[in-house]
């Protein structure tokens, strides 16, 4: 358990950075780190489904747009919405259509799962590009952002900042608390060795939903403070290609740690900053996803733990050993064309 | 709905279906046979499409051929590119897992992108179909029907018949069935199955960019076709069960039908009806209607 | 005499794939503190028997009975919550995760509680105990804190063992437990096997012959999907049928 000891510290550390941050920082940087730290919650939601219970989803950005999009559609038109009942409202909604998403998903294994939560969030995207409900590729603006009480308004950044970081920081604990409980022992078993658990005595489906659904609403709240900040909706928010940058985030920062969540989001979005930067690609810059996409492909190849697997890496670890993210670990490998 | 549109759209849906199957068992074939799912499928149909608007010019002018020799130089340059990406970037991801798979293609779809970017630039453009195949006949006398879509049609089925014939009655076509089964097998008989996978790669992509090419002049060509593409080959894949040629054909042509019919009759919600046909089978059968096969 | 307890019983079990029958009207009895053996050549569908009463495996015809209840249509979860432990003959233990969370987590499967989200898991007294326990049963009490993944080929075979225990089933199923190891290794497994006998009902499938006839109560012949024998040791190696379907090509 020594081994937990600079972890612990790496987080603290972290934390507190982002909590003075502020304070160095101009408007540019605080709008930055606050729509970097919306990326991290929606991060980390996925983290518990992929990193930790090892249900490769691919469709993440649905709950994440439903989240946004209940925000600005239950909001009244005429005052600030209450953040008490918004927020939780939006939670709830996200979680509801995981919970339809993962009933039918979960019947499926391996790679019919990344195809059909795939094909379930292209279907949510479809409802709001179509359909009058959301509003259609204009997207809907969000009249008055919404206030908790007197001393809460989301309107200033600043306090939108700190509000976001109280959510990350939330949802942080809330998951490393998970992490250690019974149910993310479970999870974990599930990732490895399914067949065991079942043998064992654990009925799986039901603590796969679970997952699921809890993933979805914490994608629900990064979609909540999304929209709060941002004050406008549209359906690109449901786009699949969100789906695809969050799953790059999680595998960037490192898969099966809370924290690489958070690095990968800021290395994500760090990334996009460099190679968008005119100053150094020139004209080029428009053309940044080039950049991005080869730098995907490198570091998927060339770093399986991700950044948080950089010191072990290093150090020479053998994959599979403790610290090993599930890129890494010796799950069970697919010998060519598996059936789960 | 009269008979004359109601035959019209069957028609459509029967096209839609079939060029569906064809860049759909592509996608399924790779997995199946090699273990890859390639995102990146798609963008190999938006190469087609986008080879469609561009080669045209370049081969009037410097071969002087019309629409077929266009085809034709796509075709090859497609079994090219194929080849090279097989050598040069899939063969590395055989072992890997699907995870892996799934971010390294989509980073290559990121990549083809931009170099479409580059390359031809980013705006939405329509492609003529060639003189000789446009314009409408009449069928029987309840209606005219455009003369090209019925040449998508046409040759989607020829593709098909020749995968058929290719998969059934070769020896090559043996091979790779049994390469799909049992590869150390395949290989302790002396066959070379990096090849075999090189080969099997190759085709896949051609025939996708062929898909590309082929439809251009009806789905116009425009950034992101890939994409979507992409998913509902996922979603004929889901359906049709993974593996299965015959599974990929039925959920095509079932795809076809729902989405044409779904187009004119509930045009709001026609976004949705394919999904929400791929719910209703999943719950089902949650394996797809035939498993390989 | 007692009449000894019957905790598992398939009876006139079948399994078909299509036109290939893998298992043939077979029944079977286990009886608590006795080792029911299974032996038959490869394919003579051992291992769909196990799997059909394990609950991984549908079969086509017939039932299985676990202590008293007819259990056909359960999950395999459920049966094993209601005292049917599994092991593999490939180990299925979780590589990454040290000794006694192999063991804990199964003996979670016992005592689950998911909705304590903010409660750690190795507070849970009973789950620890139960997994200490197997531990030490299995022999392992001294490698608790070893990762999985690097033990021996024996001990991760004794950790397979362990984490059926973990659980405290009545019935153990035992899928080739002696697959690949050495002579002391077999020893000391043979050694655990007999010392659980006592307290359970065990089914044993098995390659090593002198193991089997050194451990086993009863034994019951496979080949080709049909039971062509079913007694004591003594009686199955003087079985003429036995002899020319199955022992002479062993």
């Amino acid at each position: 358990m020594r081994a937990q000891l600079p972890k612990f510290l790496f987080v603290l550390a972290s934390f507190a950075a982002l909590a003075v941050f502020p304070h160095v920082a101009g408007k540019f940087g605080v709008d930055l780190a606050t729509k970097i730290m919306i990326f991290a919650v929606l991060a980390l939601s996925l983290e518990l489904l992929v990193g930790t219970t090892g249900l490769v989803c691919f469709g993440q950005a649905a709950f994440f747009g439903i989240g946004a999009y209940a925000t600005v559609l239950f909001s009244p038109s005429d005052g600030p919405g209450a953040v008490a009942t918004l927020l939780p409202l939006c939670v709830l909604l996200a979680a509801a259509y995981a919970l339809v998403v993962g009933a039918l998903s979960l019947r499926t294994k391996g790679v019919y799962f990344i195809m059909v939560t795939l094909a379930f969030a292209q279907m949510a995207y479809y409802v709001v590009h179509d359909t009058p409900l959301g509003g259609g590729t204009d997207g809907i603006y969000l009249m008055m952002k919404p206030v908790l009480g007197d001393w809460l308004d989301l309107e200033k950044p600043l306090v939108m900042y700190r509000f976001t970081l109280a959510c990350l920081l939330a949802t942080f604990v809330f998951l490393a608390l998970l992490g250690r409980s019974k149910f993310g022992h479970a999870l974990a078993g599930i990732r490895v060795n399914e067949q065991r658990m079942r043998a064992t005595g654990f009925s799986t489906y039901p603590y796969k939903l679970a997952a699921f659904v809890v993933s979805g609403g914490i994608a629900g709240l990064a979609g909540f403070l999304f929209a709060v900040k941002d004050g406008f909706v549209n359906p690109e928010m449901m786009s699949w290609h969100i789906s695809g940058e969050v799953l790059i985030i999680i595998i960037l920062g490192g898969l099966g740690h809370l924290r690489g969540a958070l690095i990968g989001a800021f290395a994500f979005a760090l990334l996009q900053e460099f190679f968008r930067s005119e100053a150094i690609f020139g004209e080029f810059a428009k053309h940044w996803h080039l950049g991005l996409g080869l730098t995907i492909i490198a570091s998927v190849a060339l770093l399986p733990r991700g950044l948080v697997g950089i010191p072990g890496q290093l150090r020479g670890r053998k994959p599979g050993s403790h610290s090993g993210g599930a890129l890494a670990q010796a799950a069970p490998t697919k010998a060519g064309h598996e059936q789960s | 709905m009269d008979l004359t549109t109601f035959l019209i759209q069957c028609l459509n849906a029967l096209q839609y279906g079939l060029l569906l199957f064809l860049v759909a068992s592509g996608l399924t074939l790779i997995f199946g046979i090699m273990g890859v799912i390639n995102l990146a499928h798609g963008s190999f149909y938006m190469i087609g499409a986008y080879m469609a608007f561009a080669l045209a010019p370049l081969v009037a002018a410097t071969v002087g051929g019309g629409f077929f020799t266009t085809l034709l130089v796509g075709l090859v340059l497609a079994v090219a590119l194929g080849y090279l990406l097989e050598w040069a970037f899939y063969s590395f991801l055989y072992t890997r897992e699907h995870l892996q798979q799934v971010l390294m293609t989509y980073g290559l779809i990121l990549v083809f992108e931009e170099l479409r970017s580059l390359l031809v630039g980013d705006d939405v453009h329509g492609v003529q179909a060639p003189d000789f195949l446009s314009g409408s006949i009449p069928l029987g006398d309840l209606m005219v029907y455009p003369v090209y879509r019925l040449f998508i049609s046409g040759v989607c089925l020829l593709l098909a018949l020749g995968m058929y014939f290719v998969f059934a009655k070769t020896r090559l076509g043996m091979m790779i069935r049994a390469g799909s089964t049992n590869r150390e097998m395949v290989q302790s008989l002396g066959i070379d199955i990096k090849f075999l996978y090189r080969v099997v790669f190759a085709a896949g992509v051609a025939i996708a960019v062929l898909a590309g090419m082929v439809a251009a002049p009806v789905s116009s060509v425009y950034p992101g076709m890939g994409g979507l593409v992409l998913i509902i080959c996922f979603v004929v894949v889901v359906i049709g069960g993974i593996g299965s040629i015959r599974g990929a054909l039925l959920a095509s042509l079932l795809i076809g039908v729902v989405d044409t019919f779904g187009k004119v009759l509930v045009p709001q919600v026609a976004g949705v009806l394919v999904y929400v046909l791929m719910a209703v089978i999943l719950l089902w059968k949650p394996d797809g209607l035939f498993k390989a096969g | 005499m007692n009449s000894p307890e019957i905790l598992l019983r398939g009876m006139g079990i079948s399994r078909r794939w299509g036109g290939l029958t893998a298992l043939d009207n077979v029944s079977i009895d286990v009886a608590r503190g006795s080792v029911h053996a299974v032996i038959g050549t490869n394919g003579a569908g051992k291992s769909t028997l196990v799997n059909i009463l394990s609950g991984e495996l549908e079969a086509s015809a017939g039932a299985v009975h676990l202590l008293g209840q007819d259990v056909s249509r359960w999950s395999q979860p459920r049966r094993a919550r209601a005292g049917l432990g599994r092991s593999y003959q490939r180990n299925t233990i979780y590589p990454s995760f040290s000794v006694l969370e192999n063991c804990r987590l199964a003996a979670q499967a016992m005592h689950q509680r998911p909705w304590a989200w903010w409660q750690s898991a190795s507070a849970c007294v009973k789950t620890m105990q139960a997994a200490q326990d197997a531990a030490a049963q299995a022999g392992l009490q001294d490698l608790l804190a070893r990762e999985a993944g690097l033990l021996s080929h024996g001990q991760k075979r004794q950790l397979e063992i362990a984490m059926c225990l973990a659980t405290r089933p009545s019935v153990l199923l035992l899928d080739e437990p002696l697959a690949g190891m050495g002579a002391e290794e077999t020893e000391r497994m043979l050694e655990l096997l007999t010392a659980l006998k006592a307290s359970h009902a065990m089914l044993l499938i098995e390659h090593d012959m002198d193991a089997v006839f050194r451990v086993a109560d009863v034994i019951t012949v496979l080949v080709n999907g049909q039971r062509i024998a079913c007694g004591s040791p003594e009686a199955v190696r003087n079985s003429p049928e036995v002899r020319v379907a199955y022992l002479g090509e062993h």
